[in-house]
């Protein structure tokens, strides 16, 4: 194919948009040359994370490459081309038995995307972020070698890739380690939460019994109800537990169109924040088996739910902060949210567990916070500056998969082991071949 | 089904050929790639196909070569009784105008070649008591347009070809498929401005597969492209001449 005509690019949070010229390969494979590229899956990471450089730049969408290259039945040991779905993983592993170690809210992201941004899940606080299960990775680095590496072969560089937002090379194939699982259906029980003391102390005990545990918050609540909320646990059900036939795969439907502002007003979203609560909080406790998407993918029944946000789109803040620190900051963080009047439709808390070895690895040993924030302009870039000064005081972070806004030195301060990365970078892509805006951005690379 | 699918490697062959294998018809994927098309037969097995996946060597280039590639795809699966072509060529239409050499083997591989094949294979399957032949023409042979004309003449040649086949074959228990897809999203349509309703390879998979099974002539797909082609086919000259469609 010859000239690539230009296409408006995006992160799922529809801010910045940009454009780009776009190749989908049935085969991962580096243009000839040193043309700047950078790699994007199924573009659901939020911000700039998987746009390009500069507007025009050239990405390799990674979605055709989606073949199934092995899979040990024995050991659920998946081997596939980096584009693979994990909604392909699902559909075809859970009828065998296999399910993904790790999953993020959404299954509509590929392998790649989820090596490159190291996802956690509901599960972090027991299994750790998706890195742990990959075996090996297939990597095509910027000079056009391909090489391997893993958790014992080239580990610096997988140590590098693993959370690398794809700026060490394109991942074109990846090995990982599936779970086994009974049924397709989850035993859940939630339980609604006056506050975030409770909250916080319930996903703390929850952790010790159950795999997936999670908390969603009404941010927009202050004073004495500040962190009410639902708690959720889940396991796997058994195979006596669940039903005899696979849950139906749920029909979706679409937002057509972008939803106009004025249904984001603080007025609109604390009303319907509440009423959520008070519809979830009838009962004390419930105990269901429900399908595994209602559990973990409850968004993925909402085609395009990002338009809900409005034609300027919207910015998702997920913060970490150390476990010592958590209590307070969370609070403070909630409070200052809400003085802001920054509507959200929900907020999800989630204890994690010990961070990873890749280097830019996101979560740590503490709370996790996660909310919407409609883009409103420079008043939302500096409530988001605010909350970033609060965790870094707390000694915590931001994803890179969320973020649009983050500042170079207020990135370099929450990540002490760039330098370990930046190492790696120096060593694979001295010129920098591989770039996104949030690498401008966050890491300083020319535009 | 025993289906030997050509251009199984890639694009809506790729989805075909998964669709069949995962509902546990054998399927022998041809093609000019050897180790395309053994990595696509691992990634069929590895999903859990039921039947036999084979792989076989064959390119629309060679015609003099494609009744040694059916014989052995029919050794392969124990007896074909469908063949699905999917492979074709493409090029922009200022690449072809430009290059006669170029314009000469599309011209060839869509038209020439396939429909060779496809004879080939109606009589071998008329020989046998019946079988499905069933090839991908576009709905750029539909009507001839400035912007297109060149590729959109090899696929409607193709189309006619198809639908004479089909009455000539029927008699014989060999039906036609002529498939037409609108612009959908591959690697052949990488690069391209994308219209509104393009689908997705998964999208024409199931409607060729629904056809295969039922035995539908003429199919669009995604089945919106029925609609968006005809005002297009009726619409005069004059008006195609002045809005420089």
């Amino acid at each position: 194919m010859g000239i690539l005509s230009l296409e408006p690019i995006s992160g799922w949070g529809r801010h910045p948009v940009s454009r780009a010229a776009v190749e989908r390969p049935e085969t991962l494979r580096l243009p000839e040359g040193d043309t700047p590229v950078l790699p994007r899956g199924l573009g659901r990471s939020y911000g700039d994370a998987a746009v390009p450089a500069a507007p025009g730049g050239r990405v390799i969408e990674t979605t055709r490459a989606d073949r199934v290259l092995d899979f040990d039945p024995e050991a659920g040991i998946l081997t596939c081309e980096a584009g693979l779905s994990l909604a392909e993983v699902l559909r075809v592993f859970i009828p065998r038995g296999w399910f993904p170690p790790v999953t993020p809210g959404t299954k509509f992201v590929t392998i790649g995307g989820c090596v490159a941004c190291d996802v956690h899940g509901k599960n972090h606080h027991r299994d750790g972020s998706f890195g742990n299960f990959v075996e090996r990775l297939t990597l095509q680095v910027a000079d056009g070698r391909v090489i391997e590496c893993g958790p014992t072969r080239e580990r610096e560089l997988f140590l590098g890739t693993v959370g690398g937002m794809g700026l060490t090379g394109l991942i074109t194939e990846v090995t990982l380690r599936l779970q086994p699982v009974e049924s397709a259906w989850m035993r859940v029980d939630t339980e609604p939460v006056s506050g975030l003391a409770a909250m916080m102390d319930g996903l703390r005990d929850a952790a010790q019994d159950w795999p997936y545990t999670v908390g969603w918050i009404d941010c927009l609540a202050g004073g004495a109800s500040l962190g009410r909320g639902l708690l959720m646990r889940g396991r796997h059900a058994t195979r006596g537990e669940a039903p005899a036939s696979a849950p139906s795969e749920p029909r979706r439907i679409a937002v057509p169109l972008d939803a106009p502002e004025f249904l984001l007003s603080p007025v609109l979203m604390r009303l319907f924040n509440s009423a959520y609560y008070r519809a979830h909080t009838r009962r004390r406790r419930a105990v269901a088996i429900v399908p595994y998407q209602g559990f973990f993918y409850p968004l993925d029944a909402v085609a395009g739910w990002n338009r809900l946000y409005g034609p300027r789109g919207f910015l998702q803040y997920q913060c970490v902060v150390p476990r010592a620190a958590a209590a307070g900051a969370v609070a403070a963080l909630l409070e200052r949210l809400a003085a802001a009047g920054a509507a959200s439709f929900l907020a999800v808390i989630k204890d994690c567990g010990p961070e990873a070895d890749a280097y830019l690895s996101f979560p740590l040993e503490g709370t996790t916070l996660a909310l919407d924030l409609p883009y409103r302009g420079p008043a939302t870039e500096a409530l988001v500056h605010q909350l970033n000064a609060m965790v870094i005081a707390a000694g915590g972070r931001v994803y890179l998969a969320k973020d649009a806004v983050t500042r170079a030195e207020d990135f370099a301060r929450m990540t002490p082991r760039l330098v370990e990365w930046r190492r790696v970078r120096d060593r694979w892509d001295p010129e920098r071949r591989f770039r996104s805006a949030q690498s401008v951005r966050v890491l300083g690379d020319q535009a | 089904m025993k289906a030997a699918v050509v251009g199984a490697t890639r694009g809506m062959g790729r989805a075909v050929a998964r669709l069949l294998a995962e509902r546990g018809d054998a399927v022998a994927l041809l093609g000019r790639d050897a180790a395309e098309l053994e990595t696509s037969a691992r990634d069929l097995s590895a999903r859990g196909a039921r039947g036999t996946i084979a792989t076989g060597h064959l390119d629309l280039a060679e015609p003099t070569e494609f009744s040694a590639a059916l014989d052995r795809a029919d050794q392969a699966l124990g007896g074909l009784d469908a063949l699905v072509v999917t492979a074709g060529d493409f090029a922009a239409q200022d690449a072809l105008e430009r290059d006669a050499e170029r314009l000469g083997r599309l011209l060839d591989v869509n038209f020439t070649a396939t429909a060779v094949l496809c004879q080939l294979a109606a009589e071998r399957f008329a020989a046998r008591g019946g079988g499905t032949v069933c090839a991908f023409s576009s709905v750029a042979g539909d009507r001839a347009r400035r912007s297109n004309y060149l590729y959109g003449a090899s696929k409607a040649g193709l189309s006619a070809f198809l639908e004479g086949l089909g009455l000539a074959y029927a008699d014989r228990h060999v039906r036609v498929i002529c498939v037409r897809p609108g612009f959908v999203k591959t690697g052949m349509t990488a690069g391209l401005p994308v219209p509104p309703f393009a689908g997705e390879p998964d999208d024409v998979a199931r409607v060729v597969v629904r056809a295969l099974d039922r035995g539908t002539p003429v199919v669009y797909a995604p089945s919106i492209w029925r609609w968006v082609m005809l005002p297009i086919r009726l619409l005069p000259r004059a008006i195609m001449r002045r809005v420089r469609f």
